[in-house]
């Protein structure tokens, strides 16, 4: 089997056995990025340091030190994750030229446990996006039909565990950056819950949103990343000093008697035919697995896409104020100081971004304040009233991650409104704070990956992954890679 | 406000403003005081809040705003806050939270500053001020609000260069400051003085900050107004904020020439509060005059909303108690207890008291010691605080130490050393840090026994026959001539003693 076939967990094993060698892994990812990038461009940057941090990791095993869990794995990162000395350009002109000084905490963590960053992955500008169509960089082409776009923001990161140009990747959702993107690319990605991992060095776009999560083919693997990147970070005020369970030691727990809910809303109105009868079938492998399926509501999470799109907004205006010309950005040529504002930040910017800054700065405004930000709050809290009333009658909560498998590129860039439709099933998890994880079922027939979502609660990301993981015990869905060479599908 | 304010120039006596003197208008003055507290780190970063290093390099990627970064609250400058608000009467608050203040400004490198809008962490309060105009008499000055912010960094502007150039030093950006908000309660510009003077001995007494205004520790606004009577009604004129005073003089200037200016321009144009938006003037120190900065339309749009990096601070109510239990005492109970138990005139205590907790130990040591306040005082409130100011030393630094000083004192109430000798003993002390009787020794000072006095006051008279009879005519100062002699003769006679035997060897 080639490296590339191999999942993380078999390859820090047979690095930890000394059958490959860090070298050789990372040689064999950056050969395939060399190869492929070209056509998917996943990556916005790749490491000149990768290889150099393999072969120190090689030394060390060799003198006999111990290492840790991660020792040689490569990874990807998203570039709005800042890695010490690398470009962290958040998929945005403004920072182009930006070179973070330092790392992220969980990038910290990632390296302390031996991974190795091998390339910094494409994303919709500063996480603004649905299709990484909004990326300075390019968009990113989904590898199981390279017309279609991988979803976002974390396209780049979907795409390049799909197309195994790294193992595993790192992704942060602020509405579904995470789930919605591994839903296109037919891979597992994980949000967990607000405040499990330290946003510390995550560029925020929404920071009341935002959470860093894994990106992997299978849950397993997410379970390994989350064991090292999870956890309280006197750094990150928001982070969580709650215990961190062992998600990798209960991931074979019998999953009978789990109480699964479905929210029948969910399942009916402009869905695609396809996603529904696959959701469905998916929900008969839990019931064989001894769930008890159980229909639930959450009615407001209608208005979730309406919140978010007040809220996320609203945070990012002032989250994005500091991008002005003056200290690390782009600097625009201008003769006055209000001028340098104006040209930098109209030329630095993208329409995307553009947009939702002015949609925040207007909803923040006196006189609008009360009627937006506050509603929307309002409506924030009602949406985890209804996921608290929930999770009292059943411990999961399943559905359709995306109402449509990928759609085709430039498809949706002209209708903002039907491209924000493509969160409806995943800003609720973030507006409530509570962790979800998207896991591939059958494809479509024309061989579009689909997403099941599981939602569970806050800090009970050991279910969810439990819960995934058995899944894919099941099934062979998270297990196929797009061929090669990649092919369109019209 | 108590008044009732005619918020328009509508009224038909508008002819009549010139009949109006400014002495009938009355002044209303608010204060936003901005109180960098002594903290070693900064309120969210732990950098380092020292002053005058070289630019920028007091800065992280936190305080630089670098993308990614995030905040952390510093427990310390909770504390010191609470406690600024506990000596202010303040009420506290059990939960405070932390909001974004949003505007452009090179020296503000996230683009926002982090505040607090609707939840301060000090709630209403007051503070009482002596009032100049009549002594004991104290004014309530009411507290708004206190609220913790960050400070923004330095942006210098060379000009003097061909290219003209800005250059932002992010040192002071992210230190904690404390911005006191008062009610409009200030009636005078001395009054604006006072109470800053109080709340800066206050802060120098809580160990709160040092309240230095060279180095910006200590930023005032004013925002002041007239009410003038006009036809039976008041007329309020537009109110004005004077900008970043640096001095209490700066204050106290600014005020009344801003008072004067402001009725000057109502007499001419008469507009009025309902007219003109609130303008913000700054002050110059060269012309002493206040200059147009800008109008803002009502209040300048900050967006303020909550900040989603902090998490809201819940205050229990044991901390309270805590910082409550060892809070010192301030200057007013202090004032207060020198005057009821020590028995020094009000003046005198708050002399005393305003030289900070230093000097009112120093004295309370000696006062107890020598169970004399009153000599304590004077020879403390005179001596003592001219020595440290001719040495520009503290009284920590003061080379006697007070038991010493006790010492001294104890011998002038015996009489054993007169006033002018206990001084000439004092300067001893201090010039070659030595006891007093250490000084005593190397003065040659001796006691001066009965048939030494007579002897001396034998010669006295013998050598002196015209003084003598000009005393016996009547004469009694003349005697001031003879003691004078005496002290040439002994310098260690007690110049009361010569005196009595003087008077009862010539007149009998």
């Amino acid at each position: 089997m080639t490296l590339s076939a191999l999942n993380a967990d078999i390859i820090v094993d047979q690095l930890n056995a000394g059958e490959i060698t860090a070298t050789d892994c990372v040689q064999h990812f950056l050969e395939r990025i060399e190869t492929h990038n070209s056509d998917l461009n996943a990556f916005i940057s790749v490491s000149d340091k990768a290889l150099e941090q393999a072969e120190a990791i090689d030394n060390r095993r060799k003198a006999g030190e111990s290492l840790g869990c991660l020792a040689g794995l490569p990874i990807a990162i998203k570039d709005g994750i800042c890695v010490a000395g690398q470009p962290t350009t958040a998929g945005s002109k403004m920072l182009e030229k930006f070179s973070a000084p330092y790392d992220a905490t969980i990038v910290e963590r990632l390296k302390s446990a031996g991974a190795i960053v091998i390339g910094k992955t494409n994303m919709d500008e500063f996480a603004m996006g649905s299709s990484t169509e909004n990326s300075y960089f390019g968009s990113t082409n989904n590898p199981w039909a390279t017309d279609r776009v991988p979803g976002g923001s974390s396209g780049g990161s979907a795409a390049c565990v799909a197309g195994r140009l790294a193992p595993v990747a790192i992704g942060s959702d602020t509405g579904g950056s995470i789930r919605q993107p591994a839903s296109f690319c037919g891979i597992t990605g994980l949000k967990p819950t607000y405040g499990r991992v330290s946003r510390y060095g995550l560029i925020a776009f929404a920071s009341s949103l935002d959470q860093i999560g894994p990106m992997t083919r299978t849950a397993k693997e997410s379970a390994l990343l989350m064991s090292v990147i999870a956890g309280f970070d006197p750094r990150d005020s928001t982070s969580s000093k709650e215990q961190v369970s062992d998600s990798l030691a209960s991931l074979e727990i019998p999953l009978k008697g789990i109480r699964i809910g479905v929210c029948r809303d969910h399942l009916n109105e402009g869905l695609h035919l396809e996603v529904k009868t696959k959701i469905n079938d998916a929900i008969s492998v839990f019931k064989q697995l001894g769930a008890n399926i159980e229909e639930i509501e959450l009615p407001h999470t209608k208005s979730a896409v309406a919140a978010y799109y007040i809220i996320a907004p609203c945070e990012a205006s002032s989250n994005l104020a500091r991008y002005d010309g003056v200290r690390y950005t782009f600097r625009a040529q201008a003769n006055d100081l209000e001028e340098m504002y104006r040209n930098t930040r109209g030329q630095g910017f993208g329409d995307e971004v553009k947009q939702r800054i002015m949609l925040g700065t207007y909803a923040l405004s006196s006189g609008y304040y009360e009627a937006y930000y506050l509603k929307a709050s309002k409506v924030r809290r009602m949406i985890k009233q209804d996921y608290d009333e929930a999770f009292q009658k059943v411990d999961l909560i399943l559905g359709p991650t995306t109402p449509t498998p990928a759609f085709k590129l430039g498809q949706h860039t002209q209708d903002p409104l039907a491209m924000y439709l493509a969160d409806i099933f995943t800003v609720s998890a973030n507006l409530a704070g509570i962790p979800a994880i998207s896991v591939p079922v059958e494809p479509s027939s024309t061989g579009l990956p689909i997403g099941l979502q599981l939602q569970g609660r806050a800090f009970e990301e050991n279910i969810l992954l439990r819960a995934a993981h058995q899944f894919q015990n099941e099934t062979p869905w998270h297990t196929t890679s797009p061929s090669e060479p990649w092919r369109t599908q019209s | 406000m108590e008044d009732s304010v005619l918020n328009s120039n509508s009224n038909p006596q508008s002819t009549n403003r010139q009949a109006v003197s400014f002495n009938d208008a009355k002044i209303i003055i608010g204060l936003e005081v901005h109180v960098q507290l002594d903290t070693d780190s900064k309120l969210f970063c732990g950098c380092s809040t020292r002053f005058g290093e070289a630019a920028n390099s007091q800065t992280c990627v936190i305080c630089t705003g670098m993308p990614g970064a995030l905040p952390v609250i510093n427990r310390r400058a909770l504390e010191l806050s609470i406690r600024t608000g506990l000596s202010l009467n303040c009420r506290i608050a059990r939960s405070t939270k932390w909001d974004r203040k949003n505007y452009f400004y090179p020296d503000l490198p996230k683009g926002y500053q982090i505040s607090q809008f609707d939840q301060p962490i000090c709630g209403p309060g007051h503070l009482d001020i002596q009032t100049t105009e009549a002594s004991g008499q104290s004014r309530r000055i009411r507290i708004e609000r206190a609220h913790l912010e960050e400070d923004a960094g330095k942006s210098i502007h060379d000009e003097s260069s061909r290219r003209q150039s800005s250059k932002i030093d992010l040192n002071r950006t992210g230190t904690p400051l404390l911005e006191i908000v008062t009610h409009p309660d200030i009636r005078t510009a001395a009054e604006a003085k006072a109470f800053l003077s109080e709340l800066k001995l206050i802060l120098n007494y809580i160990d709160v900050s040092d309240c230095n205004m060279q180095q910006g520790n200590l930023r005032c606004d004013a925002n002041v107004n007239l009410h003038i009577p006009l036809g039976g009604e008041q007329v309020a004129t537009p109110i004005v904020e004077i900008k970043n005073l640096n001095s209490f003089r700066a204050v106290e200037r600014s005020i009344t020439f801003e008072a004067q200016r402001q009725f000057e321009a109502w007499q001419e144009n008469g507009l009025t509060i309902a007219d003109a938006p609130k303008q913000t003037r700054g002050w110059n120190d060269q012309t002493q005059t206040t200059t147009l900065q800008r109008e803002k339309e009502d209040s300048a749009d900050y967006r303020y909303f909550p900040d989603p990096d902090l998490i809201a601070v819940n205050i229990e109510e044991t901390q309270i108690e805590l910082i409550q239990s060892q809070l010192v005492q301030l200057p007013s109970t202090l004032r207060e207890s020198l005057v009821t138990e020590y028995n020094l005139k009000p003046d005198d205590a708050a002399v005393i008291v305003s030289q900070g907790r230093g000097v009112v130990d120093y004295f309370l040591e000696v006062a107890d010691g020598c169970q004399d306040s009153r000599i304590a005082n004077n020879w403390i409130g005179q001596e003592v605080l001219r020595q440290l100011n001719e040495l520009n030393q503290t009284i920590r630094q003061y080379p006697v130490s007070p038991q010493q000083f006790t010492e001294l004192l104890k011998l002038v109430i015996a009489g054993t050393l007169d006033q002018t000798r206990g001084k000439e003993v004092l300067n001893a002390m201090v010039e070659h840090s030595i006891s007093s009787e250490e000084a005593i020794k190397q003065l040659g000072i001796k006691p001066v026994d009965n048939s030494e006095l007579v002897t001396l006051c034998e010669t006295l008279i013998d050598e002196n026959q015209k003084v003598v009879e000009q005393i016996r005519s009547g004469n009694e100062k003349a005697i001031g001539m003879l003691i004078g002699k005496a002290r040439k003769i002994n310098p260690n006679a007690n110049p009361g003693l010569v005196k009595a035997m003087l008077s009862k060897m010539i007149t009998g």
